[in-house]
């Protein structure tokens, strides 16, 4: 049994007056100590709405959570609110966006690491601050010393999403959750957080939950890769496998579309056409078949399932017509 | 500047601060920030409120308002009830300013200007008694409504509501009818009248910060809820509360005036208050204007000193000011 399980997730959002929508339509996969998963897919594909769902951090009106998140072994999604505020930031913790809003403006660096650490660890004073120290030096903040002291405002993007990040390491978690953790950065300091969280994972075991939309993030990150599409996973598999061989045509033109070195100047990037507004709801078929570069009948028929594909047995894929392997290698 | 750009670009796998100081030169414009390295939101706000001029002049005005009030005994040439003009003063001969007595003599021949020194102190002591009262219970209920949301939030809103539906004069009149004629009935007054300002100010604004990023991420640390509420919500919403305080300072010294006014003062018509002191004047007021001048000017001059400073403090705190 892995460490975290998530099966059959379903979250809907809906009131009184609204129309259901359902933002995670039945997601199931699981993760490992020392294993880090990616999540990709576009804005509104239900990544985020996944990752506060397995926090238990979705608002408790207007929204319906069903499925099953286990972690080793215990339930989540029954937990009582209390249950679930002694595992989140201790067991399970999160990094999010944008370390520009999730920093508190008006109390210091030091008060916001020192308080997870009197919560979760009953630390007093002294000893919380020592440790939160030494977090800072281990997300690599020089003369951490001082930054304890420091407001928000005076540190920059890339050393605030580490103080964050020494927040959610505070407690050793044994799953990270990593939600866009880069997008609101620098690129150069894009690739210093990754080799942060990377060097981490590593370190303590944990396992890491990445949730993005940048492959290139991917690439270098995850062990496994599960793309989602409109609440659902379209293809799952190791990343190696995902990359050279991609199955699906969603899957298959957002690699295409990553404009390449090795091709000349001026050759035109390829697009997936279209955009994520239209979608069939699965219920009526394939929710990407309105984009999808080769569509067939039964595309807008019945919704493909996620069945294995290929002799390795760790590839799934949701695809009434995937992407045939030759294509790929005319391409090559 | 140089941007080092580069995918590859080294410091990869080494803290290289060198970048996070370059990006941060570009994001704030300068390194002001850097300088003032331990200092808080509130040294900004400080900082702020020193360049502006009407802050000034209302931190003057409060200033004199606070020494006059504090070393009454002190600055005024004279008791309260003391009568230096005892057989000058006649109903037809009420002697204006003069070097004896700066702001004249009043009906019973007292000194006008010790009167009006001493009145300041009933002032300050009514308007910050009735703020602190009224600002206590008013954020009490506003952390309750803000921070449980549901049907507590319901019922605190439903009870400010009965408050402000009683216009604030009647209801003064109302407690003094009940708990007697007294100081203490004036403050409780004023006080009531203030709380649901407050009560309502502070919940508004801790709903706004309820979906903040920073408190949904201490969520996702697990804090407590009172820890979530007393580190992270509340010291983001107060600032509406400590400029209002300044303010009900200025209209809690003219609804004091106003009550002493109706004779809704202390019961001890020795003690000078402003209010009453230009009600019991009213009957002189063809042959010795002055007695309604000075207390007039005196109540102006304080609440516009706290008037002042409320609204420089607003547009120092509030960050949508910062330029």
């Amino acid at each position: 049994m892995a460490l975290l399980e998530v099966d059959d997730l379903r979250v809907t959002f809906g009131g009184r007056d609204r129309a259901d929508v359902r933002a995670v339509d039945g997601v199931s996969f699981s993760v490992d100590a020392g294993q880090t998963i990616g999540l990709v897919g576009e804005s509104g594909c239900g990544k985020s709405v996944t990752s506060l769902a397995i926090m238990g951090l979705l608002p408790s009106t207007g929204v319906r959570v069903a499925g099953s998140v286990s972690f080793d072994g215990q339930e989540l999604l029954t937990m009582t609110t209390d249950e679930m505020r002694d595992i989140r930031g201790r067991d399970i913790t999160m990094v999010f966006q944008d370390p520009m809003t999730s920093l508190n403006p008006v109390i210091t660096i030091g008060l916001q690491v020192t308080e997870v650490l009197s919560r979760h660890r009953g630390m007093d004073k002294s000893d919380a601050r020592a440790e939160a120290a030494s977090l800072l030096r281990r997300v690599g903040i020089p003369d951490p010393d001082r930054r304890l002291k420091d407001y928000p405002h005076q540190l920059s993007g890339g050393m605030r999403q580490r103080a964050l990040i020494a927040m959610a390491l505070a407690c050793q978690p044994r799953v990270m959750i990593a939600d866009e953790p880069t997008t609101a950065l620098d690129v150069t300091i894009q690739a210093q957080i990754l080799d942060l969280l990377k060097q981490l994972t590593e370190e303590t075991g944990a396992a890491l939950i990445m949730i993005t939309h940048d492959l290139g993030v991917v690439a270098g990150l995850c062990d496994r890769v599960n793309v989602m599409y409109s609440g659902r996973i379209v293809e799952s598999a190791p990343r190696r496998e995902l990359f050279a061989d991609p199955r699906h045509p969603y899957t298959h033109g957002l690699l295409a579309s990553i404009p390449r070195l090795d091709h000349p100047r001026g050759t035109p990037l390829t697009p997936i056409p279209g955009s994520p507004r239209d979608v069939l709801p699965w219920a009526q078929g394939c929710a990407f078949s309105p984009r999808c570069s080769q569509p067939v009948d039964s595309c807008v028929q019945q919704a493909p399932a996620l069945g294995p594909i290929g002799t390795s047995g760790v590839h799934d894929l949701r695809c009434h017509h995937p992407v045939a392997e030759r294509v790929l290698e005319e391409q090559r | 500047m140089p941007e080092p750009n580069r995918r590859d670009s080294p410091g990869r796998g080494q803290p290289s601060d060198l970048y996070t100081v370059d990006s941060m030169k570009t994001e704030f414009g300068d390194l002001a920030v850097r300088e003032t390295t331990g200092s808080s939101l509130g040294r900004d706000a400080w900082i702020r409120l020193r360049r502006n001029p009407v802050a000034i002049i209302g931190f003057i005005l409060v200033t004199l308002f606070l020494v006059v009030a504090v070393f009454a005994p002190l600055i005024a040439p004279y008791g309260p009830s003391d009568t230096p003009g005892k057989g000058i003063v006649t109903p037809t001969n009420i002697p204006g300013p003069s070097a004896d007595h700066w702001f004249g003599l009043d009906d019973l021949g007292r000194d006008e200007f010790s009167r009006v020194i001493y009145g300041a102190r009933q002032s300050l002591i009514i308007g910050v008694v009735s703020l602190l009262i009224g600002m206590t219970v008013g954020v009490i209920m506003g952390v309750l409504a803000g921070a449980f949301g549901g049907w507590v939030d319901g019922l605190v809103m439903r009870i400010t509501d009965i408050m402000l539906s009683v216009p604030g004069l009647l209801f003064a009149i109302a407690v003094a009818a009940v708990l007697g004629q007294s100081l203490s009935s004036v403050m409780i007054a004023i006080a009531v009248v203030n709380v649901p300002v407050f009560a309502r100010l502070l919940r508004g604004s801790m709903l706004a910060q309820r979906d903040a990023d920073y408190v949904v991420a201490a969520h996702s640390l697990g804090l407590r809820r009172r820890n979530t509420v007393a580190s992270h919500i509340l010291p983001n919403s107060i600032s509406p509360v400590i400029v209002q305080s300044t303010l009900v300072l200025a209209t809690a010294i003219i609804d004091a005036a106003g009550l002493a006014f109706l004779g809704l003062g202390s019961a001890d018509p020795a003690i000078p208050e402003w209010g009453r002191m230009l009600a019991d004047t009213q009957r002189y007021l063809s042959v010795a204007p002055h007695l309604a001048f000075f207390p007039g000017i005196a109540i102006v001059i304080a609440a516009l000193g706290f008037t002042l400073l409320g609204e420089s403090l607003r547009e120092a705190l509030d960050p949508k000011y910062r330029r």
